[in-house]
């Protein structure tokens, strides 16, 4: 795969999006909400009105100081997060979009970013009709998915670890039918949990680049350099197997690098945003590399990627699903819907205990699969700004 | 190229002027052009000339505008970039002669001058002339004004030298040692027929018809001694070249080409982008190198990325473009300024750092780039991107940020080149002689 980096990946979005127990919506497009707007400013926090009706919020916030500030909507104790614009450059404005129930509030601006803030104000949210019910305490179910959302991937790299030295004892022993056979199961465990292996930017490429994302004098490692040797049916003229010392050497940097992977992940936490937008990140992973035949471009093993792929996607949904049910039910109906769908395609073209390769499907299996995969992303789409604030 | 001589930068349209409502915009039409002169050549510098005078008149974005070709520098370059492009590269026919090449360029320099001046080819244009003949002109642009047409050749790295070593022309002695293909980029993914050609010309206008009008009328020039091996139609700019244009956008809905080189900065222009004297060959001087890249775009993921990812991948807002530093579109970008847990607010990995000058020792390019969307894919995705150009002194311009950017642009999530040509983009021809000439001298 190449190298992706997703900027929202677990180092910047840490502590971005914090877990409370309001309900939190994006809202969807073209419903009415509230719009205010608040001037943060070096010396007031100025908000347009001290009250609004209950449902969607609209804070559009204008940083007319010189630092950098942040603007907070808090509980009723003053304390809690409800909902938060960060990192506002000077002179430029965010918008922050919360689903509201009646109550009181406080806003606060905290230009520089430090300290306990400035213009904190009451901020009331009265009641009206059709607007969302009281609020429910869902932290500790968001808590517990992310606890189990960190266990399943400690799990898949440690069978990946285990995988990857049953494959490279056969790839270096020259039972080359042995790692062709162990080379698409062992990395499914690799492609379910895609986006939290790539966040490792030094370790992805290592483990995982396609040949093309080499640049010139770059060592070339990893699975996909293996594949080659594997496969070399498509390989260009003239190129020869690797030797003995080369398969070792590949063999050993692909144990090495998935041991340092395992270490990595021992440790990891997930906000929900972070499940959220993995679950996104993998479906992507899918529409632009799986469904076109550009990963496995010598063993042609995709469609086994691509299960993987949807495997740990479908499992990031199902850990926030029942809270999903709750906020949007019309959604979690949709999407289940849709990757049962996916599945279904997917079924179809099993053969023995992996798949056809991508090379046997037709023109018309594979638009199937890539309508299928842009019929799921466009509403798994709308998850991050419906679960986190 | 007196309009847009770095000297003599076009004024900008004045505040509150409509160019459209200006009192007759061109003084004579194809038609009455033909009409009048009745000869090509004889009309040809009629045309120039009736452009000339209403040039002074004609507003930098007016669909009249017309620019000569010949000149120091060649057309199309700082020239305020027109809304649409049709590339166009070529590859010499495989018996064609040194002779052959220089009658092409010549008769592609008269009629280059002819169609940028909005007249037709040849002698009896589109709807005259012998009745048992095909008319010279192709005719779809009869009746449209020159629309700012500016036609500019470069020369690819197979012209001096095939790769299998051969000197077709007698010019292997000639090549400028920097014109040799692009190094493979991390990620490059090229397209079996879109890459390199011995020669191409780039033609913008700001109607797309005036612009097709002219490669296909220098294609059928062509016939027998060059002919087509790759093109590509660009329907929107995504870079301005002047201060007197807005920044446009891609199709990812940023804007794009803020930090451009402008036409207003001589000594910009003359430091990054012609080549002077003293980095040769001779008949380069004035010159520049071209840089084509087919950029691809993953539309469709794009639009299914949350707003906060975007704005973090590009490193500016998406409403106003200004950085996430602060300011509005033209601040300088503060890549150090913290936010939240002392992560800069422009990611490491953003867009605008990584392309910035400070990050790529300095190095600039004039960017020239236009939207595409040809059709769709197989799998129901648009085929949609940017055709990226870029002029620079040096191709080492070029390499130095697409390196960076390869290795580590954010955006190339969203992105996948799968086309890519280098050419050595010769001086304005003198009236009189014809493009390239120096080469051959």
């Amino acid at each position: 795969m190449r190298a992706r980096f997703p900027l929202l990946g677990l180092a910047s979005a840490a502590g971005l999006l914090a877990l409370t127990g309001c309900v939190p919506n994006a809202g969807a497009p073209g419903s009415s909400h509230a719009a205010l707007t608040v001037d943060s400013s070096a010396t007031a926090c100025t908000v347009s009105a001290d009250e609004a009706p209950a449902g969607n919020v609209r804070f559009t916030v204008a940083n007319s100081g010189d630092q950098v500030t942040e603007f907070y909507l808090l509980a009723d104790d003053g304390l809690r997060i409800v909902g938060e614009a960060e990192n506002i450059g000077p002179g430029l404005s965010r918008d922050l979009v919360v689903q509201l129930p009646a109550g009181s509030y406080f806003t606060a601006c905290k230009p520089g970013m430090t300290g306990d803030g400035i213009g904190k104000a009451e901020f009331t949210v009265t009641t009206s009709e059709g607007a969302a019910g009281a609020s429910v305490d869902l932290a500790a179910r968001i808590e517990t998915a992310n606890t189990n959302y960190a266990a399943y991937v400690r799990d898949q790299v440690a069978q990946l670890v285990t995988g990857t030295a049953a494959f490279a004892a056969a790839y270096t022993t020259g039972d080359a039918d042995a790692a062709r056979a162990l080379y698409a199961p062992t990395r499914a465990h690799w492609e379910r949990v895609e986006t939290i292996a790539e966040s490792f930017g030094d370790l992805d490429p290592k483990l995982d680049l396609r040949e093309a994302d080499l640049e010139e004098g770059q060592d070339w490692t990893g699975w996909h350099a293996i594949e080659k040797d594997l496969w070399p049916a498509d390989a260009e003229a003239g190129f020869t197997a690797y030797s003995p010392d080369e398969r070792q050497r590949l063999a050993g940097l692909l144990v090495a690098d998935t041991a340092t992977l395992n270490d990595k992940v021992q440790d990891l936490h997930f906000t929900l945003a972070q499940q959220t937008n993995g679950a996104i990140g993998l479906l992507d992973e899918v529409s632009t590399g799986k469904v076109t035949g550009e990963e496995e471009f010598w063993s042609h093993t995709d469609l086994s990627d691509f299960q993987a792929n949807v495997d740990g996607a479908s499992v990031l949904y199902a850990g926030v699903r029942d809270i999903l049910v709750e906020k949007d039910a019309t959604l979690a109906e949709r999407l289940d819907r849709e990757f049962a769908a996916l599945q279904e395609l997917l079924d179809a073209q099993r053969a023995g205990d992996g798949f056809r390769l991508y090379t046997e499907l037709s023109p018309a299996e594979i638009r199937a699969l890539a309508d299928q995969v842009n019929a799921l992303s466009e509403p798994l789409n709308q998850l991050t700004a419906t679960l986190v604030l | 190229m007196t309009r847009t001589d770095p000297g003599a930068a076009p004024e900008p349209t004045a505040p509150g002027a409509d160019p459209v409502a200006r009192p007759e915009p061109r003084g004579l039409s194809r038609r009455g052009l033909l009409g009048l002169a009745g000869a090509g050549v004889a009309g040809l510098g009629l045309g120039v000339g009736g452009d000339r005078a209403v040039q002074a008149a004609v507003a930098v974005a007016s669909p009249a505008a017309a620019y000569p070709f010949y000149g120091a520098h060649q057309a199309g370059i700082v020239t305020p970039a027109q809304d649409r492009l049709h590339f166009a590269a070529f590859d010499l026919a495989p018996d064609a002669t040194r002779a052959d090449l220089i009658s092409l360029l010549r008769d592609w320099t008269a009629a280059a001058a002819s169609l940028t001046a909005g007249a037709a080819i040849g002698q009896f244009g589109a709807a005259s002339g012998s009745y048992d003949a095909p008319p010279e002109d192709t005719g779809e642009a009869q009746g449209l004004p020159a629309s700012g047409l500016t036609i500019t050749f470069g020369f690819g790295p197979t012209l001096f030298e095939t790769a299998a070593g051969a000197d077709r022309f007698g010019l292997a002695s000639r090549r400028p040692p920097l014109l040799v293909d692009l190094p493979h980029f991390p990620g490059d993914l090229l397209e079996e027929g879109r890459n390199g050609g011995d020669l191409c010309i780039q033609a913008c206008a700001d109607d797309p018809q005036v612009a097709v009008h002219a490669i296909r009328n220098l294609s059928r020039i062509a016939f027998g001694r060059a002919s087509l091996r790759w093109s590509q139609l660009g329907f929107g700019r995504t870079a301005s070249t002047s201060i007197s244009q807005a920044t446009p956008r891609n199709l990812f809905g940023f804007k794009d080409g803020t930090a451009n080189i402008k036409a207003e900065e001589p000594a910009v222009v003359d430091e990054q982008v012609w080549v002077p004297a003293a980095d040769g060959p001779a008949w380069l001087a004035g010159g520049s190198y071209l840089v084509a890249r087919r950029i691809r775009m993953t539309i469709e993921a794009w639009d299914r990325t949350i707003l906060r990812e975007q704005e973090a991948v590009f490193g500016r807002t998406k409403g106003e473009g200004a950085p996430l530093s602060g300011g509005t579109e033209f601040t300088e970008p503060d890549f150090s300024l913290a936010g939240r847990g002392d992560a800069p607010l422009i990611d490491a990995a953003a867009h605008v750092r990584l392309a910035h000058p400070q990050q790529n020792g300095g190095a600039r390019m004039l960017r020239r780039g236009y939207n595409f969307v040809d059709g769709n894919d197989a799998l129901g995705r648009l085929d949609a991107g940017l055709f990226f150009i870029s002029f620079q002194r040096s191709p080492e311009q070029f390499s130095r940020v697409q390196l960076s950017l390869a290795r580590h642009d954010a955006l190339n999530e969203y992105t996948r080149h799968v086309g890519s040509a280098l050419f050595a983009v010769p001086p304005g021809a003198r009236r009189g002689s014809h493009i390239g000439a120096a080469l051959f001298a």
